[in-house]
């Protein structure tokens, strides 16, 4: 009987299992779709005739003719829609006006530098948020709490593309402590050969210290300007599942055993607040993805955000509607993972 | 029982007043309304920094209204022998490229904030009210399908959604307000439909409903009131996102346009002199950062007058 229960239960378990991961595909799938839909919508009411774009305004009657049932706009809106979603699926976006190049292709040569760019960000807004969370939670109301507080009121209301200008206005234009706008200084691009396109571990598998330093320059004050939102946010929910945590009967226990205050702290607390700042941290990453497009207008920096405002300003809507779905689709993409890693790491969520 | 008799003798002046707003046992409906309003006052005139908020929001407001009479200069009068003027008593903030007040410019830069913080949320407020209210009270697959749908706006990222909405409609202050509109209603929709589902089965509802009242007075009677709080609460903090994703609209040249004194689009054109004349671009960005704290700090001290629940996220 042990046996056959046992192996009920488990398959028991792995149908719950299935279920719930059928349940957040189809979930994320209708949320992709539904993406589609509203990039193919606003597709549709731009006032720029497509064909036209394509052909220019001398073509005669019979080429427009001929490339409007090209570009398949002779079909009804239903299955237009039908062979849209077939060929983002292919990866085909169209051709960029303004580069001439296919938009895939546009799009994969810029997205590693905004990768680069959030990534440090994120770096920053962990590596400062989660001691400054930690420590506001411990001194609640006094001033570690009150710097908290501070530093999250001016996150969540300055303009961040104002303090990017403010910044190269002072660290590179009174100060010079950082290097001008662009990912490198000019004499040293082109130098790398791109293998991941991420100038930091291109040039530390190259092996060419000086470049990875000057890109380490440059990257510095986009990062941390960029990275301070997420500092805000992070700090602020670390504080607050730390003061959940303090507050609980385990932490007593473990101090009455005589548990230094350094590990009731750093160790207990702090490690039950891991799982719930994965979740934090992989959103606020989500978040960084989309305001990189202010700070990389700001700071010249050629990455999708920089694309993709050239591309608007131009109204290049191949290039502006792929980059709107790739941002879209990391997105969804970094919250379902959030949720898949909460469950992993966190047995009551499974 | 001694304090009603000493609100018998109450006049409706100075320290008078205070009791009788400040009364157990109201007489009017009235005056439960004033003394429920009065004190939600005490509470939130205690929060120094919400006083704070109100205070720069008070000064935006009367800004906005008297701009003209203010504002030391016209807003678009250029005066090319004052090209670039550093501050000064003649130009308090400096000019710009034109030779215009950078603070004249500013108080009338005032009128656009209000002008898209108020039409954003006339707009979006009342959809998310509206759709979260039917989608709670309905329940069923009315409750999914209008549900899904909000997820799948909230899904997305809004910065980018309004992009490529401006991209489609055409720059400009109104598209502009309409695309933020698009990506603000979903969160509203979350909180009405949420404070729907808690009080759909409540006595009241049903008392309401056996008197014979129908569906559309059940929600627009009933539920809608009392999801307003916790709605306001939320409109208040996101109107520094709205004023930061406008001005950023504005920044990139899709907002606004010129010369129009939009404060983004005035840092945008200020920005070709930042590292000589940091004056253009500076002072419209401690504008923005001004409002939008005022926003922030209001909406926290509303949240701990209205929305006790919430206190502590």
């Amino acid at each position: 009987m042990g046996v056959g229960s046992q192996t009920s239960a488990q398959g028991n378990r792995a149908w719950r299992y299935g279920r719930k991961l059928s349940a957040l595909v189809a979930s994320v799938a209708l949320t992709f779709l539904g993406l589609l839909f509203v990039t193919f919508l606003i597709g549709r009411v731009v006032p720029i005739d497509p064909v036209l774009a394509a052909v220019g305004d001398r073509a005669p009657a019979e080429v427009y003719e001929r490339v409007r049932i090209e570009l398949g706009l002779h079909l009804p809106l239903y299955q237009q829609f039908f062979v849209y979603i077939a060929k983002v699926f292919q990866g085909d976006f169209g051709r960029s006006v303004l580069t001439a190049n296919l938009v895939t292709t546009d799009i994969l040569r810029v997205f590693p530098a905004t990768l680069e760019l959030a990534t440090a960000a994120t770096f920053f807004g962990i590596l400062l948020g989660i001691p400054m969370g930690v420590m506001g939670a411990v001194h609640q109301g006094r001033w570690p709490d009150q710097l908290l507080r501070v530093v999250g009121l001016f996150g969540y209301s300055v303009p961040v593309f104002w303090l990017g200008l403010m910044g190269l206005l002072l660290f590179y234009g009174r100060l010079d402590w950082a290097p001008g706008p662009g990912r490198l200084d000019v004499f040293y691009e082109g130098i790398l050969n791109p293998r991941t396109g991420v100038i930091l571990i291109d040039s530390a598998l190259a092996g060419e210290w000086v470049i990875f330093r000057n890109a380490l320059a440059h990257i510095a004050l986009p990062a941390i300007i960029l990275g301070y939102y997420s500092l805000a946010y992070i700090s602020r929910m670390t504080r607050s599942f730390m003061l959940e945590q303090l507050n609980q009967e385990y932490i007593t226990t473990a101090r009455v055993k005589g548990v230094s205050e350094r590990a009731v702290i750093w160790r207990h607390a702090l490690g039950n607040v891991r799982i719930p700042l994965v979740t934090v941290i992989a959103l606020s990453y989500g978040n960084l993805l989309e305001g990189s497009v202010l700070t990389e207008t700001v700071f010249a920096w050629p990455g999708l955000g920089f694309y993709l405002t050239k591309s608007l300003l131009s109204a290049d809507m191949n290039a502006v509607l792929g980059g709107t779905i790739v941002v879209g689709a990391v997105f969804i993409g970094i919250n379902l993972l959030s949720d898949a890693l909460y469950r992993l790491m966190d047995p009551r969520a499974r | 029982m001694k304090d009603l008799s000493l609100n018998n003798r109450v006049t409706a002046q100075g320290h008078g007043l205070r009791q009788w707003l400040l009364s157990n046992a109201p007489r009017s409906r009235r005056q439960a309304r004033l003394g429920r309003a009065y004190q939600a006052w005490l509470t939130f005139s205690q929060n120094r920094l919400a006083m704070i908020g109100l205070g720069i929001i008070i000064v935006l407001v009367a800004t906005a209204a008297l701009a003209p009479l203010m504002a030391p200069y016209p807003p678009n009068a250029p005066d090319l022998s004052e090209r670039l003027a550093p501050m000064s008593s003649a130009h308090w903030l400096g000019t710009d490229e034109l030779g215009r007040d950078i603070l004249s410019r500013i108080m009338h830069g005032s009128r656009l904030t209000l002008y898209v913080i108020v039409l954003v949320a006339i707009i979006a407020a009342p959809v998310g009210l509206l759709i979260g209210t039917v989608a709670g009270y309905a329940g069923g697959w009315l409750d999914m399908v209008l549900m899904r749908g909000t997820d799948i706006f909230l899904a997305f990222p809004k910065l980018i959604l309004a992009l490529a909405f401006v991209a489609a409609l055409g720059p400009g202050i109104e598209n502009a307000i309409i695309a933020i509109a698009i990506t603000a209603w979903p969160p509203y929709a979350r909180i009405a439909r949420a404070e729907t589902i808690t009080i759909r089965k409540a006595d009241f509802i049903k008392a309401a409903r056996l008197q014979g009242a129908g569906p559309t007075r059940l929600i627009w009677g009933h539920v809608v009131p009392l999801c307003l709080s916790s709605l306001i609460v939320r409109v208040t903090l996101d109107m520094a996102g709205i004023i930061l994703t406008a001005a950023g609209l504005g920044f990139l040249g899709l907002g606004a346009q010129p010369p129009l004194p939009e404060w983004g689009a005035m840092i945008s054109s200020g920005r070709k002199f930042m590292l000589d004349q940091w004056w253009v671009a500076a002072m419209p960005g401690i504008a923005i950062f001004v409002v939008s704290l005022g926003f922030n700090l209001l909406g926290d001290g509303l949240r701990d007058v209205l929305d006790p629940k919430a206190e502590g996220r």
